[in-house]
Parts: structure tokens; sequence; C-alpha cells
């Protein structure tokens, strides 16, 4: 007897609905489905195969349970790849925001040329990864060839091999080289959205120049900062072009981070099975950062 | 673009095909490339290159093959993978050989080192041994001879009195760049020769035992003390770079740098050159290695007939002789066939022969250390695991002669690595 009565009102209502909006899922589900198919299946796919022994070189693939990951989480060098993720991620942040920073400063006075300075000082950016990497290999940093040699040489000191003896330090350099300029131009940007009567009132107040740069230039910068540290700690995660021309993750472990583990794993090793589970934990890792990432940047967005 | 080129020659010439064709970018398979419109005179059968750097070559090849994709008629491969795949079904057998193409011809080490259980599975198109070079002149200038078959205890005692930094002269040039065919195929036979083994018969590793820390140590030493700076970074190519401009002493590596060392338009010290055995320490098992790179039809090809015709065609004599009239008897790629080194034409471009021919002779895959082994190879270990293990402990080396870490602790480190890799695999 009640069915009856919810029947009539339930149809009642969504004609109602219908009359009023379009139905919009029919309009969506191409797009979500194509989505789906693009990201979800490959996850799925890399799931399954962590699961498996699955090795290109000895078919066929058996299920393993966990073994892949027991290996993985038992395996010393998966840590010393995650510290080295953290290492070159932080290092080039750091780099790049102190650096980023200190030179939109000096770009955003007047001086003759500035134009021209403000080009060559972005530049770098738009060099593509391995051939920053090849340059800075072969012409900057080569003991026997390199500019940094021949300097160390001039002033009487023994040349370095940089990438055998500072490997980290020679990749973080060399990351750093390409995302300061990104970290410029988006301070930069910010620096001249700060509105000078600001700075002109705090003057006349008698604020001396660290001051205003402390109290009110830094607290403007906080937003931009903010910025640059989610969307270069996104881009500096899957880092790779850089390490695989130049020291080929080693020497030892020296520069294997998660993403070249991950490489070697599948495409030296050819073991699918070991290099997905790695890949699946990497995922995990990247969202735990992407949430706390989104989070602090939306409350600097949200003050 | 497959099915526009396909449409093509089906409307210009009903039989003509096209073959995929995946190599490595070294030398002597550019002189293949630039031969090739020879054999598409000869046959009609046209030839789409793909050339490649070897470590580039080997993830496409594999993933092709593994995967059943089938973009390659024909496949560049080497020593080590031609048994494993063999094994594994991968590699379309080859039978029927004309006897104009004379496979007794071949070495019979190279031809072994190519089948699995007997049967062919790649024909080489170059072989090599380990060899070691030296300038004459440094070595009569400082008052040494270098005898035909020089211990590792005399090589020392050379690169200590050749080693002259200040006028960029080093005594002893080695490889160093991490990788399996890299640092790990010399320092194999380095271990090999001071006794060592990957491998005890029931599969377990021996990287922890004393033979592996001598030859480390020693390796280590001498490269620190005589070898030139940044030898981490240091491969074959590099090494070929640094003996040519003239600034090592000694180097002990591949006998195909032979032909470009050789050569005046390619090597400074061309007339100064000399080459003799790889040196000895405690037994000569495994002490030179051997390898050939040879060309293969994967099973998925599907125009066995058409590929035959190529391998035929590029490992064959007239080959060899069509290089030596274009670019140079010196150039010809060595190493494959018998008949070669009894070619006066090329004895004589090439000083080097005679003892290229004997490293190649003498070096063998079976019996490759002084202990017994589960395993064939000289300078690397015939099972799929190999690549992953040679790369791992190839690092681990040189993090110790780049002084990151001890020789012991390196050594310890490759040793859990590789029992690691091996349980993985199931071998435990």
């Amino acid at each position: 007897m009640i069915q009856p009565t919810s029947g009539t009102i339930t149809p009642g209502r969504s004609g109602a609905t219908q009359r009023r909006q379009v139905r919009t899922l029919p309009l969506l589900l191409p797009a979500v489905i194509l989505l789906l198919l693009w990201s979800i299946l490959p996850l799925l796919q890399t799931i399954l195969y962590s699961f498996q022994h699955y090795n290109l070189m000895e078919p066929p693939s058996a299920y393993n349970g966990g073994l892949n990951y027991t290996y993985l989480f038992t395996d010393s060098s998966t840590w010393t790849a995650i510290w080295n993720s953290v290492v070159l991620v932080a290092g080039t942040l750091v780099a790049s925001i102190v650096f980023g920073t200190i030179i939109a400063l000096l770009l955003n006075n007047d001086f003759p040329g500035r134009n021209i300075a403000r080009l060559m000082a972005i530049a770098p950016f738009f060099v593509m990864s391995p051939v920053a990497a090849l340059i800075w290999k072969n012409l900057l940093l080569d003991p026997v060839s390199g500019l940094a040699g021949w300097l160390m040489t001039l002033v009487g000191f023994k040349p370095i091999a940089w990438f055998s003896v500072y490997p980290m330090v020679s990749i973080v350099i060399i990351y750093s080289w390409r995302w300061i300029p990104f970290a410029t131009l988006i301070l930069l940007t910010a620096l001249q959205s700060l509105d000078t009567d600001q700075l002109e009132a705090a003057r006349m107040d008698g604020a001396k120049g660290l001051a205003r740069l402390r109290y009110i230039v830094l607290p403007h910068l906080g937003r931009p900062i903010s910025i640059v540290v989610m969307l270069e700690s996104i881009f500096m995660l899957s880092a790779f072009a850089v390490i695989y021309t130049t020291t080929n993750g080693g020497p030892g472990h020296a520069t294997t981070t998660l993403t070249y583990m991950i490489f070697i794993r599948a495409l030296n090793d050819f073991s699918i099975g070991s290099a997905s589970a790695a890949g699946v934990f990497a995922i995990v890792l990247a969202n735990i950062l992407a949430f706390f990432l989104i989070r602090a940047v939306s409350r600097t967005l949200q003050a | 673009m497959g099915g526009l080129a396909l449409g093509c020659l089906g409307i210009t010439a009903a039989h003509a095909t096209t073959l995929t064709i995946a190599t490595v970018n070294n030398p002597d398979m550019l002189q293949m490339q630039k031969l090739s419109p020879q054999f598409t005179k000869e046959t009609g059968i046209k030839l789409n290159w793909v050339v490649l750097p070897e470590n580039t070559l080997r993830q496409r090849v594999t993933t092709d093959i593994a995967t059943n994709s089938g973009n390659f008629d024909i496949v560049t491969v080497g020593s080590y993978e031609v048994p494993i795949w063999g094994k594994a079904g991968w590699l379309a057998p080859i039978k029927n050989l004309p006897a104009s193409y004379d496979v007794k011809d071949l070495f019979p080490s190279v031809r072994n080192g190519l089948s699995y259980k007997g049967t062919l599975y790649a024909l080489p198109f170059y072989a090599e041994s380990s060899a070691t070079y030296y300038r004459k002149d440094l070595f009569k200038a400082a008052g040494l001879t270098m005898p035909a078959h020089p211990t590792y205890t005399e090589i020392e005692k050379f690169a200590a009195k050749i080693n002259d930094p200040s006028k960029g002269i080093y005594g002893i040039c080695l490889r160093g760049l991490p990788g399996w065919g890299e640092n790990m195929a010399y320092f194999t036979t380095l271990v090999n020769t001071f006794g060592g083994r990957w491998f005890n018969m029931k599969w377990q590793p021996r990287i922890d035992s004393p033979a592996w820390k001598k030859a480390a140590n020693f390796y280590v030493n001498l490269e620190k003390k005589y070898g030139p700076p940044n030898v981490t970074s240091n491969g074959f190519t590099e090494n070929l770079a640094l003996f040519s401009q003239g600034k090592c002493g000694m180097w002990i590596d591949s006998t195909v740098a032979a032909g470009t060392l050789w050569d005046p338009k390619t090597s400074k010290v061309a007339n100064e050159v000399g080459m003799v055995s790889a040196p000895v320490a405690v037994t000569p098992h495994g002490a030179h290695w051997l390898w050939a790179w040879a060309l293969a039809m994967p099973k998925t090809t599907r125009h066995k007939a058409d590929d035959m015709k190529f391998l035929e065609w590029a490992t064959s004599k007239a080959y060899l002789k069509l290089v030596g009239k274009t670019f140079g008897w010196v150039q010809v790629p060595p190493g494959t066939r018998i008949s070669t080194y009894d070619n006066p034409d090329y004895t004589k471009a090439a000083p080097f022969a005679s003892k290229v021919k004997e490293a190649i002779l003498s070096a063998d895959p079976n019996n490759p250390t002084l202990k017994k082994v589960p395993y064939t190879g000289v300078q690397f270990v015939a099972i799929p695991q190999f690549e992953g293990i040679g790369t791992e402990v190839g690092q681990q080396i040189a993090a110790a002669l780049a002084g990151q870490k001890s020789v012991d602790a390196a050594l310890a480190q490759a040793q859990k690595a590789t029992a690691r890799t091996m349980k993985e695999a199931g071998y435990h």
C-alpha cells in the first residue's frame, strides 16, 4: 500500500526536475569514460602487474602474492632512492626559491638593458633537460675539458670530477639552473603587482630597505612561492632526463631517485612486476604529498 | 604511414617488400647502412633502418619481441642475447644456408656462441675479443719492453713508469663507466683471471670471495694511481677517444678498437700503437672476452625468406670484400670469418690481424673460469637476470672507484643485491 504512493510521488518529482534542467550525465559521459579509460585502466593494469612475477625475458607471468612488495620494502636501496628523491626535490626547491627571489628583486629595479637581462635570466627554462644536462656534463663540469676544471686550474686547484665526487650536488645544480628561471618568472610577476603606495608609505614612516623587504615584500611573495613549491615538487618528483644523461643513477646509488629506480627495474632488468610495485608505491607517496601541498596552497589562496 | 607505404608498394612493384632493421650505431653497422643500397639494387628488397645506441636498442628490441609487437624484421643482437632468446623461442632458427655461404668459414667459437643446443640462431656481423694496446714510443723512451703475454704485475709496473699526468699522459686507461656491457665486461675478465667467478655450481653469488676482493682492490688502486681523472665516466667510446688522442700509455679493451687506432685518419698515434694479449694474473681462463654482434630474425617477422637474403648478404665473404674496396681493408668488420685472416689484402692493411685471430680462437665461453661454473659466457653470465645484476654490481664497482665507498662495502652490497635478485628469480 505504501509503495504505490511513494511510486507516484517520485516520478512526479523527477519529472519536475527534468523540465527545469538538462540532464548533464549523457553530455559528460563521453569525457568521463575517456578519462577513466585513459587514467584508471593503466593504473589498474599496473596494480595487477605489481602482484605478478612478470619478467619480459622470462615469460609467462604468474601471480606471486605480495612478494614484489615484500622485496620492495625490505630492499635498502628503495629507502636510499626515496631519500635521494627528497634531497633532489628539496635541494632544487631551496635553491630556486632563494636565488629566484634574489634575481626577481634585482630584475624588478630599473636599470639600462633590463628587458634583455630579464630575457637572459629566464632563457634556461626553455632549454630541454637532456640538452642542459649535456652542456653541463661536457662543457662546464668536465674535469679535463670543462670550464669549471679550467677555472680551478687557473687558481691552482686540482679540477674536480664533479659527477663522481659530488654526484647529487651536480644534479641539483643542473636542475636548479633550469628551475631558478621559473621561480624568477613567477616571483617577478608577483613583484610587479605589489602596491608601490604601500612601500612609499612605509618609506615615509622611516622603514629601512631591509625592514620593507622583511615586512612588506616577502609576505606579498608568500602566495607565489607556495605555487612555485607545488609546481616544482610535482615536476621534480618525476625528474629523470638529467640523471639519465649524466650519472645513470650512480656512482653506486648516489643519484638513483625513485623515478630512476623504476626505470631501471622496468627497462634494464625487464622486471615489470617489481617495477609496477615500485610504481604503485610512488603513486601513493606522490598523492600523500599532493594532498598536503594542495591544502597548503589553497590555504594561502584563501587568506 | 605503414599502410600508405604498403599501398604505394602495391601499385609500383608487386613483389617488393620493405624490411625494418634495428641495429646499433657502431661504425661497422653504419658502414652496412651506407652499403645497403647495393643490396636493394641486387634484390629489389627495400630496407628501413632503425639505428640506435646500444642500450636503447636493447630496450626497444626486447620489449618489441616480448610483447609480440612485430615492428622489426631483422634485429641486431649480441652473444649474450642469442642463447637466451633462442631458448625462449624468440628467434627464428637459421636454416638451409647455401653452400656458397660457407658456414664452416665462420670462427667456431663465434658460431657456438650464437647457437643454442646446436642450432644456429643468428649470423655474426663482427666479433671481438679483448687485448692490451700500448704506446711503443712511450715504452721505448722509458726503456721498457712489452711481452707478448703480459701479466697484471708487469702491467702495474709499466703503468707506474709511464704515468706522467703533467704531460697529459696517463699510465693506463680502463673502463669505469657503470653498466654490464661497460665496466663489468672488462672487470669480469679481471675477476676471472684472478681466479674468481660470478656463481658457484649452486647458483650462489661468490662476489664476497677473496678473488673478487683482490681483483677489485687491484683495479681501484691501479686506476686511482695511474688512470685519467673521472674514470667512472669513461666507457669504450671515451677510452677510444683518449687513446687515439695520445693520452693513454696502455689500454685493455675490445679488439675492435684496432681498426680505429691503426687508421691515421682517426688516430693521432696510428704509427706508435702496439697490441699484445690481454694480461693474466692467476689463471689464463677468461682473461679475455668473446663477443659478437649478429643479425637475427625475431619470431614475429613476416618476411623470413627476404630476411634470410639480407642476413646472408651482410655476413658474406662478398660483403667483406665490398667494405674492403669501398672503405679500405683496415675497416673490414673483423672476427667473423677465417678466410678474412688468410686474405693478404687484409693482413697487410691490418698488422693486428694475427693477434685478434689468436684472441678470438683462444677465448672459451664454455670454460670461462678457474673453478667450475653453471653458466657460459666470459664477460657475462648467460641468464636473463644478468643485465640487472651486472648493472647493479657495475654501479657498486664504480662507487668504489669514485671513492664513494670502500671496496669491501661495495662488494658486500653487490653480493647482497645479487643474492636478492637470484632469490627473486626463483634460483634458491
